[in-house]
């Protein structure tokens, strides 16, 4: 009994992963695009057509990746013009820049400024996260479970899934939000003492994403209460949960100008 | 053979289409009585090997179009025929569901959304709010719950939020002190409107990432299902480089669910070791997709026509190295787990689905292997390389428990692996690549097609109708779960409430794909 053990351990070794931001995702990996303009007017029209989230706008040219669901096909029809990098750190406090347009910095705006103070200063050293899921394909789900696993180890900064929303600081939405979740979200989040936070993880969850014309979605919850976290993603990578958190708590920096040096 | 002549004669009023062909013309399609239709069901269910793959309304011209295929496990072919409701004036229908239960979800469905009437139905409920339902006054807040009279009785609510970071659904258990005596499983709040949006969009990339997006756990299978269909109705059938590789990546999801789903069993009785060993083996095996076609699940490898990510000589070594890595390190897993007595003390008759019930709920998958019953699209209806180069012997356990479902898995894992590098050596000796994906080649006007695959859970079944034009104007998706559901509900009858996360876990249904 014991030596199967044993056995079981040599072989499982050392798994988690010391510097979380030191990791390099392989380059197949779709993250954030990069855009070489201009674009030609008719190639910019066929990729506005052709996408089938309405991700793309052709004039001027943009790619929301708050919408767009990673399949790259436009990558595909202009690989000169859009490349899918695999640079995971796709996260955002503001929906807006998420946008990307041709020749834009070669990073996400964090829009440090945008997070409400108080996130530092309550939640900087330990954050607490109720999920819920409405509508998710189960797959950012299973992104956000493999945060905490052996390899990510996410709870080493004091950040945890819990199962009460009392005992939680905030809520973590997944999916599109649809019309038969919506009345259980919102009596989720209300039971979370405030202040709370709201963070959208996942294409669906931040825009609708492939179910954004969906008459079975009813997002008007969005409308009312603040968001503190967009993070895009088909699914969501761990390291872009990572970081999308980390970032937003102040841990680290994300800033172009800083990307740059 | 004796036996196929006999239902060749019975089903004489049914269409028998070779699966491997998957394609009529809507003028082919026959149409029954009701009477014709119950009868010849009723007669063919008897025999076990039958079951219906599926069976939905079609909103026509002249009204509501049921059409059902009858899927044959032993002759291998399918059985194709249709009603219109209404056509011989009757309004109230008799139902089916009360000889064969296994069919429950598909009349619901019905009902829901398409108000048809089945009499004498023993549980005729709501089966998931759709948005469109027929009668929008349905409202989640007023499910019929089944509810027992008792002083020694209590009722548990659980839901529709869960504990962990998974999908929603309401489980409503009736418990005498901590034993339970009856669950029953609401549904609905995945519900996205799939089928809807498939049928209202012409841009096939969409549909195919609408179906990549049905249950993200099955995001292969999903979208190989998909792409078969398509496929077969713009007669474009996959060359045989594109076929290995589809094979390659369901198995590749199999093996890492059936690796989460093990390590999630141990982690749900504190059997650490085996949680972690798990977690890592999968990290191994989703991050070889990821390298593969960028993402984790798959999503994005499977499109119709082609694919943009051709299994290259560099990636086959790294898929070999990475399968006989994980093989090594799981025999070393299952070893220790199967000489723990206190972990086999906890998944040992734990929630037991008898394979009579297994029967007549119609459960399909790996729950049904573990219950005994032989149901495998791989085996039973065959298509690209299997029945060819991997003639599949499906994994069977026969205690219908915890452990069962657990030791399908364990033998699962191994098998895929085998058959991954098997495939990978057909690859090797041929020079082609695949062709990129195209979504535009021209579907037959006026067809059915449908496409069948084993997904990781179980049968998957897509069935997709053109109109005059060649537009795809229906599509019916079927998950596993839809029929597994209500196994799980049986399985727990009995147990402690305790047991009810190791009972959920070992089935690990999905929600989304249910709810749709």
């Amino acid at each position: 009994m014991l030596v199967s053990k044993l056995k079981v351990l040599r072989s499982h070794g050392k798994q988690f992963i010391p510097d979380l931001q030191g990791v390099k995702l392989p380059d197949t990996f779709r993250g954030r695009p990069r855009i070489t303009g201009p674009i030609p007017s008719e190639l910019a029209g066929e990729l506005e057509r052709i996408c089938p989230v309405g991700a793309i706008t052709a004039e001027p040219f943009s790619l929301d990746t708050g919408r767009c669901v990673f399949c790259n096909e436009c990558a595909m029809r202009a690989p000169q013009h859009i490349v899918f990098t695999s640079d995971y750190r796709l996260s955002s406090a503001d929906r807006d820049a998420l946008v990307v347009r041709e020749n834009a910095p070669e990073a996400i705006d964090f829009r440090a400024d945008k997070v409400r103070t108080c996130i530092h200063r309550l939640f900087g050293r330990a954050l607490k996260l109720r999920e819920v899921s409405a509508g998710g394909d189960n797959a950012t789900e299973m992104e956000l479970n493999a945060s905490m696993n052996v390899n990510f180890d996410f709870s080493r900064f004091g950040i945890d899934f819990v199962a009460s929303p009392r005992h939680a600081d905030g809520v973590v939405l997944t999916g599109p939000l649809t019309e038969n979740m919506a009345r259980a979200l919102e009596i989720c989040y209300n039971s979370i003492p405030a202040p709370r936070i709201l963070i959208l993880a996942g294409s669906d969850a931040v825009s609708g994403g492939l179910f954004a014309d969906s008459p079975a979605l009813q997002r008007d919850f969005l409308d009312r209460y603040p968001v503190d976290l967009y993070i895009p993603g088909n699914p969501v990578h761990p390291l872009t949960f990572i970081d999308g958190i980390m970032t937003l708590l102040g841990h680290y920096r994300r800033e172009p100008w800083l990307q740059a040096q | 053979m004796g036996m196929n002549a006999h239902w060749d004669k019975t089903m004489n009023r049914w269409l028998k289409i070779d699966p491997r062909e998957g394609r009529v013309s809507l003028n082919e399609l026959p149409r029954l009585a009701y009477a014709e239709l119950y009868d010849d069901l009723n007669r063919c269910l008897q025999d076990e090997n039958f079951h219906v793959a599926s069976y939905f309304g079609v909103t026509v011209p002249e009204g509501v179009l049921l059409i059902c295929l009858v899927a044959d496990d032993a002759s291998g072919g399918v059985w194709l025929a249709s009603y219109l409701y209404g056509e011989g004036g009757e309004r109230i229908l008799p139902s089916l569901t009360a000889v064969h239960p296994a069919l429950h979800v598909f009349e619901r469905e019905m009902t829901e959304n398409f108000g048809i009437c089945f009499a004498d139905s023993p549980w005729n409920k709501p089966l998931r709010y759709a948005h469109d339902r027929a009668d929008r006054r349905q409202s989640m807040n007023c499910y019929p719950f089944y509810a027992i009279e008792g002083e020694a009785l209590h009722e548990v609510n659980v839901g529709p939020i869960h504990a962990g970071i998974i999908e929603p659904g309401c489980f409503r258990f009736i418990c005498n002190g901590e034993q339970i005596v009856h669950l029953e499983i609401m549904l609905g709040y995945q519900h996205r409107g799939v089928e809807r949006l498939l049928r209202e969009t012409d841009n096939r990339l969409r549909q195919t990432l609408l179906c990549e997006s049905v249950a993200g756990d099955s995001a292969v299978a999903h979208g190989s299902a998909y792409a078969m269909l398509v496929e077969r109705l713009g007669q474009r059938p996959a060359s045989e480089v594109l076929e290995l590789e589809r094979a390659i990546a369901l198995e590749l999801e199999r093996i890492a669910v059936h690796l989460a789903d093990t390590g999630a069993l141990c982690m749900d009785i504190g059997y650490q070791l085996g949680q972690v060993a798990c977690e890592a083996l999968r990290t191994i095996v989703i991050n070889t997709t990821q390298a593969w076609c960028g993402n984790r699940f798959g999503k994005g490898l499977i499109r119709p026509g082609g694919s943009f990510y051709p299994l290259t000589d560099g990636l086959r070594t790294l898929v070999r190295n990475n399968m006989e890595e994980v093989r090594r390190r799981f025999a070393e897993v299952t070893d220790d787990l199967l000489d723990s007595a206190s972990v086999l003390a906890r998944f040992e008759d734990c929630g037991v689905l008898t394979r009579t019930q297994a029967l007549r709920i119609g459960a399909v998958g790996e729950a049904a292997r573990a219950s005994d019953l032989k149901r495998d699209v791989r085996a039973s209806h065959p298509w690209g390389p299997y029945g060819a180069l991997i003639v599949h012997e499906p994994v069977m356990a026969a205690g219908g428990d915890v452990f069962s479902r657990l030791k399908i898995r364990l033998g699962e894992v191994m098998q895929s692996i085998s058959y991954v590098n098997t495939l990978i050596d057909r690859l090797d000796e041929i020079p082609e690549k695949s062709p990129r994906p195209d979504y535009t080649f021209p579907l037959a006007p006026s067809a059915l097609a449908f496409s069948m695959q084993e997904g990781w859970r179980g049968e998957i079944v897509h069935v997709g109708l053109t109109d005059a034009g060649g537009r795809l104007c229906a599509y019916k998706l079927k998950d596993p779960s839809l029929h597994n559901w209500l196994g799980l509900a049986l399985a727990v009858r009995g147990e402690g409430i305790s047991d009810f996360p190791i009972c959920n876990k070992s089935f690990n249904l999905s929600y989304c794909g249910h709810d749709l």
